[in-house]
């Protein structure tokens, strides 16, 4: 905006890290526009031979594009559960003591802290029993474990930032806790919401391991879908490029419509 | 002080049930796999601590825990000042701020097996942008052959793809200080780097102790990644805990060596993310009672 040295040196910055995060991506982009042949052989910047075969087998194949369909409908009702039930909980968390808060609040996070590879088999084992296998339900509900944690942690960070006095002053003025809660609080951590929906979006949309343990076919993810492009008779870069490059595009729609919330953040309201 | 309000409890009853759903049974039955020799379905038998008493003896895993240790350290070292130096750089509202946005973010959103694929790729120096781009500078550079830039070119990845996420938590954070602090600080003159000192940095704390946590625990656990890129190699330079677990559990088919493995991981992870939120916990409440007007 204003041209002194500091804010050039920022904008410089800026540029440098936006290239260092660009490039990888548009490498990918790159390869999944080449033939294999070509991806393995040649240094190009550009595909020499530009094909979209690679495009073609995920379009035209059911079990490639149903997965893109199945990651979204459970990452969708994960992402509305987590916010429907931390946004209340965040709240207690930030506003109130209550027996065992600070406790709760770090058990909450201990969740995200176990290794998956030994505690697939009693997922499967708990999924099965509940006959929820091969489920979006299922998937939706397992990933609450680590994407609930995150969000209470992060919205009570946003909480914490709101002073006590708005409550109060709301509550004086007659405002009943859900009225307060939707209508004034709600709207002063806007960045938070924002930034909590698209962190349990992307979490639930990469997330492999229980994901894949806990389908086969109706639900099965596109991460899972994925691992098919590596074979015995070897890698399908093309094809995996191509399918890295669509996983994208959700997640970037996602984050332009959550962007105002984000980047516009503090509304001047009753403060 | 907060008020104190046991009714608070119905506020975080539907949390906690959401997540002990998940969580609580399968951690049994991991405690319990950890004390049982599993011959096969049918036959097991107890043996108590012994599992736990083989882990601690092992010295590969010591190894490992000590890789991974620095490891979490140089992600943290680097992650965090770089992401909190991303935010204040990222423009705060325009057509500029959304595109901005989605560009930052976009590394987080690729499956962690793609990350791995891409990066073996690009790195490689005679098909690869990064790999080929180094080449032209004259610096020898294989994460193939030299355990050195095989570690390096992980933590490159990792710094890739997960600066966005503490970007985005300190961008979030910024955006949501109210204009007045700003206008208070720029009537007494303060200086660009009191404002982040002074008004900036403690509004961050609470996205910055989760930024630290979650970076910490999550490269802790970091798996996938380095498993596509090196296969933990060259050597053991870049086997972390994970991989070595994993070893074991899937590897050898040992499930009780395996949980008791788990546990030990999870409580070590555990105690350190304790030890870290305690300290940023008496660090900030230190800082705010000096720098209370």
């Amino acid at each position: 905006m204003n041209g002194d040295p500091r804010s050039k040196k920022r904008a410089l910055f800026l540029i440098a890290y936006l290239a260092f995060a660009i490039l990888p991506v548009y490498w990918m982009i790159n390869m999944s526009f080449k033939t294999n042949d070509e991806i393995l052989s040649v240094f190009s910047l550009w595909p020499r031979t530009l094909t979209l075969d690679n495009y073609k087998v995920i379009f035209t194949d059911a079990s490639w594009y149903s997965g893109y369909i199945n990651s979204m409908i459970y990452v969708a009702i994960n992402t509305v559960i987590s916010l429907l039930v931390a946004l209340p909980a965040a709240y207690a968390f930030s506003r109130y003591q209550f027996l065992g808060d600070k406790h709760v609040f770090f058990w909450l996070l201990t969740n995200r802290m176990t290794p998956p590879a030994v505690f697939l088999l009693p997922f499967f084992q708990l999924y099965t029993t509940l006959g929820l296998m091969d489920t979006h339900v299922a998937v939706a509900l397992a990933h609450l474990v680590f994407n609930v944690p995150l969000a209470v942690w992060i919205l009570e960070g946003f909480m914490s930032g709101v002073p006590r006095e708005i409550d109060e002053t709301a509550y004086i003025d007659g405002y009943s806790f859900p009225r307060f809660f939707l209508t004034i609080f709600i709207p002063l951590i806007k960045a938070g919401i924002g930034v909590t929906a698209f962190f349990c979006f992307m979490f639930s949309w990469v997330e492999l391991l229980m994901a894949r343990t806990l389908t086969s076919v109706n639900a099965k993810p596109i991460v899972a879908v994925m691992t098919r492009t590596v074979s015995a008779a070897g890698m399908d870069w093309g094809v995996l490029a191509a399918a890295g490059t669509l996983t994208i595009v959700p997640g970037a729609i996602v984050i332009w419509f959550v962007r105002h919330y984000i980047a516009k953040g503090f509304a001047m309201g009753r403060v | 002080m907060k008020p104190v309000n046991q009714k608070a409890w119905w506020l975080v009853l539907p949390v906690v049930l959401c997540v002990a759903f998940s969580a609580i049974l399968p951690l049994m039955t991991v405690v319990n796999y950890s004390v049982q020799d599993i011959i096969s379905p049918e036959r097991r038998v107890f043996v108590g601590t012994e599992w736990f008493k083989s882990v601690m003896r092992d010295d590969d895993l010591l190894d490992a825990l000590v890789r991974q240790i620095g490891f979490s350290l140089a992600v943290l070292v680097v992650e965090i000042p770089l992401g909190i130096l991303l935010a204040l750089a990222m423009p705060a509202r325009g057509a500029k701020a959304s595109a901005v946005l989605v560009l930052v973010a976009i590394s987080l959103l690729i499956p962690w097996n793609v990350v791995g694929t891409i990066w073996q790729i690009y790195g490689r120096a005679d098909i690869g942008l990064f790999g080929a781009a180094l080449a032209k500078l004259g610096i020898s550079y294989s994460y193939t052959g030299s355990a050195r830039d095989a570690w390096l070119t992980v933590l490159l990845m990792d710094v890739w793809h997960w600066t966005p996420l503490v970007a985005l938590l300190c961008y979030a954070g910024l955006r949501a200080i109210p204009d007045a602090y700003y206008q208070a600080a720029s009537i007494d003159g303060a200086s660009k780097l009191a404002v982040f000192r002074y008004i900036q940095l403690p509004k961050l704390r609470g996205v910055l102790m989760i930024a630290v946590l979650l970076r910490f625990m999550d490269s802790f656990m970091i798996y996938t990644e380095p498993f596509v890129l090196t296969g933990g190699g060259p050597g053991n330079s870049t086997t972390f805990l994970s991989q070595y677990l994993t070893q074991k559990a899937v590897g050898q088919f040992d499930l009780g060596p395996a949980a008791a493995f788990s546990l030990i991981y999870f409580l070590i992870i555990l105690l350190l993310c304790f030890v870290l939120y305690n300290w940023m916990q008496r660090v900030g409440t230190a800082d705010k009672a000096e720098g209370s007007v």
